[in-house]
């Protein structure tokens, strides 16, 4: 990037890869709109000194040049110009969308689950933590993101990105942390009594600190490993093979399957992504695959959001290209002493949220 | 608030010519029943600012020491419903609007007297239902009643105060399909379409949105009560909905409703800055159609507000492009209204500052406007306080703004009184500094990350929050002068003459107060509007 607006004050902390674009869009927008607010204040003030009116009755002589000639050149000027301008913006500020909303092949993904009111942090090695987002500097990160409840969202000033979190729902969100350091996470839909406690810190640290991090915690395994065992434990494999060219006629085969095009009876080819995985162990009879009948149950209610997320990265870690779950570093769980208490959560505890009351 | 009965010797008018509560309740006469809603109005405009104070009590410190969030969010979800629902909307239309819109057209009564009475019945029961809301406990919503929070996990009273908005809706449809009605059919001899006041032309365009787009809030708050009462799915994810629905739908009405608080607004500083310029308003044909043009294309604008929803790529970036298309109208409004001004013989009166400063605040909440628009770096902001600093910006800057210049300006002519000069300079000016003292530093705020609904924050942003709340509090001084001296002018005022500001308009031609019928006979219109060359007055070079 050309230059940077680092340590101005009024920027916030500069630290993704996108930031330093969308600060200079920023500026852009600052300077046209001043400069026209400006144009527009001194115009106002220097008619209302300089036509002031002199003496009573008096009536200014017949100056009116609109819609004709000079004053429809005017009309035309002043549409003209600041159409242009906006086009400027539309084109700079969508070119900067369109980045943003499409995360680069190779990132490094990790899973993001919002519940009121609290963020769960699910990283593939294993590892999980609350309202904390440790991540390595210089890598691309994608989060794929769902909520329990209401609609959340993620949003990282520093990192200039911000996404919804929707319930029955995966969204994503793609950033490059530029710079090591703490940066603030913000729940920025409102999301009900303690919104305004939904925080959290992300860690951008280097490749080594991140290694070691990642290595300082044990036990459950990594993510598909931990979804490998609730897809045991489910007895999901006494249908669905899991290995290459085993194909029992009954359930689709599993293995290779992730990214790839599946026939849908009366649908055509669709994608096999995360919302289709998601979609077919809520709602197995929405989507049946040609060929295949309508046998399975839905297995809606017996599985957590998390544990979702856990049978989604197995079934990826089956996908073309592998055929063993991956991700071989030993899990952590980070919880404990990584829960920060914001200052609202050190206000008095307001009531609990319960279910649908119909008032 | 209605005036004792004048001296003996005034002539009768629409205030005196009948006596009794009854005759106010029951009247048909617009102007009565704009004297009705701007009573109502102006206690919800107070109740409304109370939360306000409220807010901004509580943002002065990080950890806010004043409410616990939970009634922190309560605070601002009743701030938003009342000044959105129940002053906003109605103020200009419905007070300024049913006053004048029959007197500008040289006509009676609006085409629908009693319908007209019934708008404001309808509007009463709505805000009887937001007030039951208000004392049994509030809602928490945010006015923007987002499901599946709203429909299966808020503890508020969420189905009465969506009825309350549902109801109220009926009283702005009423009114619009009034106004379309009486321009239509009831323009005096000779008052062709563009000879019309901007003021009418402007109104004209707002009962459109009020007809086209009320309807679909209605439906849409109606099936949220549906979800949340009878648990029948549109929206929940859990009774198979989808949430990002509802926000399609509320924005289809909600965006447009912005341009129902700012059309008014724009209709009456295109009165002013002719006025007191003295001077045909440059390009009458292209503020005419920009009023037009904004309600058309903001029709097609609503999917900006959910960039970060989820919506596709592309969606987001035709919405983004149509948002910058639906802005141009307005600075072309902008413009004409400072070229009117040139080579105009321009008076600083009360009105005049406050459409200046209207011109000004517009102008500001419009350009930041663009910011939103640009989706690379809404992404950042939306959600944060430069969303409030700009929707401030436009609906307190802008239609509030002129809601007091149009007050100040048709004054005399609704109590036949004037006001001191002296002191509605003063307080137009205090306005103006304690409103940019309170929401420009929320822009700065917000570029910085701080979002909104928050009751609390982190301590990096209490300095703009001190600030913000300083200049709220010479904001609601500002809004407490006029108050008082508009009260004090009911009764000690000077009498006004029938045109205090030498302008043109049919409004002006009648008595101040005017009769219960409006005009003697009906006036004949022979020249276009905004003819100030008369014999009587010296061309000066």
């Amino acid at each position: 990037m050309f230059f940077t607006f680092k340590g101005l004050p009024f920027f916030p902390e500069t630290a993704s890869s996108i930031a330093a674009h969308v600060d200079a869009l920023y500026a852009f927008l600052v300077l046209t709109s001043a400069f026209f607010s400006l144009l527009i204040a001194f115009l106002v003030v220097f008619f209302a000194v300089k036509y002031r009116r002199r003496s009573a009755g008096e009536l200014p002589p017949d100056t009116n040049i609109a819609g004709h000639g000079a004053g429809l050149i005017l009309e035309i000027v002043w549409t003209v110009i600041p159409l242009g301008i906006s086009m400027i913006m539309f084109v700079w500020g969508a070119s900067i969308f369109f980045t943003e909303s499409r995360p680069p092949a190779d990132s490094m993904e990790i899973y993001v689950t919002g519940k009121q009111w609290m963020w769960k942090i699910q990283h593939m090695e294993g590892p999980r933590e609350i309202n904390e987002l440790h991540i390595p500097v210089n890598r691309d990160i994608r989060l794929t993101m769902t909520s329990e409840d209401v609609i959340h969202d993620f949003f990282v000033p520093a990192f200039r990105t911000k996404a919804d979190v929707l319930p029955g729902k995966y969204t994503t969100e793609w950033f490059r942390p530029t710079r090591i350091g703490q940066y603030h996470i913000f729940c920025a839909e409102y999301c009900g009594t303690k919104h305004s406690g939904m925080t959290g810190t992300v860690y951008v640290m280097n490749q080594d600190d991140y290694n070691a991090w990642l290595a300082a915690g044990s036990g459950e395994g990594s993510m598909a490993e931990q979804g490998q065992s609730l897809f045991n434990q489910l007895g999901c494999g006494n249908c669905h093979p899991s290995v290459i060219n085993n194909n029992n006629g009954r359930c689709p085969n599993l293995h290779g399957l992730f990214g790839t095009s599946v026939e849908i009876k009366d649908l055509g080819p669709i994608r096999a992504d995360e919302a289709y995985i998601r979609e077919s162990i809520l709602y197995p009879d929405s989507k049946i695959v040609a060929g295949y009948d309508n046998i399975m149950p839905t297995f809606k209610g017996l599985i957590s959001e998390e544990g979702m997320l856990k049978l989604v990265e197995y079934i990826k870690s089956l996908g073309p290209g592998s055929g063993t779950p991956t991700g071989a570093t030993p899990a952590a769980v980070q919880t404990s002493a990584s829960q920060p208490q914001t200052p609202a959560q050190r206000r008095t505890n307001p009531q609990a949220t319960t279910p649908p009351t119909g008032r | 608030m209605i005036t004792a009965p004048p001296a003996v010797e005034t002539p009768k008018n629409y205030i005196n010519a009948e006596q009794g509560l009854k005759s106010w309740l029951l009247t048909e006469d617009h102007k009565r029943i704009a004297l009705l809603y701007l009573i109502t109005v102006t206690i919800f405009f107070f109740l409304g600012g109370m939360f306000a104070v409220f807010i901004r009590l509580q943002l002065a410190t990080p950890t806010g020491a004043l409410l616990d969030s939970n009634t922190y969010n309560k605070a601002f979800t009743m701030h938003g419903i009342i000044m959105v629902f129940f002053f906003l909307i109605p103020s200009i239309p419905a007070v300024l609007g049913n006053f004048l819109i029959p007197l500008m057209v040289g006509a009676k009564d609006l085409a629908f007297p009693r319908i007209n009475l019934l708008s404001w019945y309808v509007y009463i029961v709505g805000g009887i239902f937001t007030l039951w809301v208000l004392f049994n406990g509030g809602v928490d919503t945010g006015w923007t009643f987002y499901t599946p929070f709203s429909s299966s996990y808020s503890n508020g009273y969420v189905i009465a105060a969506g009825l309350g908005i549902f109801i109220n809706g009926f009283s702005s449809i009423l009114t619009g399909l009034n106004f379309i009605v009486t321009v239509h059919r009831m323009r005096a001899p000779g008052l062709t379409w563009f000879r019309l006041p901007l003021f009418v032309w402007s109104h004209y365009a707002t009962a459109m949105i009020m007809i086209l787009g009320t309807p679909v809030i209605a439906v849409t708050l109606f099936l949220l009560v549906l979800e949340r009462g009878l648990h029948i799915g549109f929206f929940d994810p859990a009774y198979g909905g989808d949430p990002v629905l509802f926000q399609h739908l509320f924005w289809f009405y909600s965006h447009p409703a912005v341009y129902i608080m700012i059309l008014p607004s724009m209709g009456v500083v295109s009165e002013i800055v002719t006025t007191f310029s003295s001077k045909k308003p440059f390009g009458y044909t292209f503020i005419a159609f920009s009023s037009v043009a904004i309600a058309v294309f903001g029709f097609l604008v609503w999917g900006h507000h959910l960039f970060v929803s989820s919506q596709s790529v592309y969606a987001g970036m035709v919405f983004s492009i149509l948002s910058y298309i639906v802005a141009i109208p307005s600075a072309i409004k902008v413009f004409n209204w400072t070229a009117t001004m040139y080579k105009g013989s321009v008076r600083m009166t009360t009105p005049m500052l406050y459409a200046i400063g209207f011109i000004g605040l517009f102008t500001i909440g419009g350009l930041t406007g663009l910011f939103l628009a640009s989706i690379g770096l809404d992404v950042h902001l939306t959600d944060t306080y430069f969303v409030i600093a700009h929707f401030h910006y436009v609906m307190v800057g802008g239609a509030i703004m002129g809601y007091l210049g149009g007050i100040h300006y048709w004054w005399p002519k609704m109590f036949g009184r004037m006001y001191p000069e002296g002191w509605s300079k003063i307080s137009a000016v205090i306005i103006f500094c304690g409103f940019n003292l309170t929401f420009f530093p929320q822009f700065i705020l917000g570029y910085m990350g701080m979002p909104r609904r928050y009751a609390a924050y982190p301590p990096e942003f209490q300095m703009l929050n001190v600030l913000s709340s300083a200049g709220a509090s010479i904001l609601g001084l500002g809004y407490l002068i006029p108050f008082c001296y508009l009260l004090w002018s009911l009764k000690y005022g000077p009498i006004a003459p029938a045109n205090p500001w030498g302008a043109t308009g049919l409004e002006w031609q009648t008595a101040s107060p005017p009769p219960t019928d409006n005009f003697e006979i009906t006036p004949v219109v022979t020249q276009e509007a905004y003819e100030y060359s008369t014999e009587e007055v010296v061309h000066v070079g």
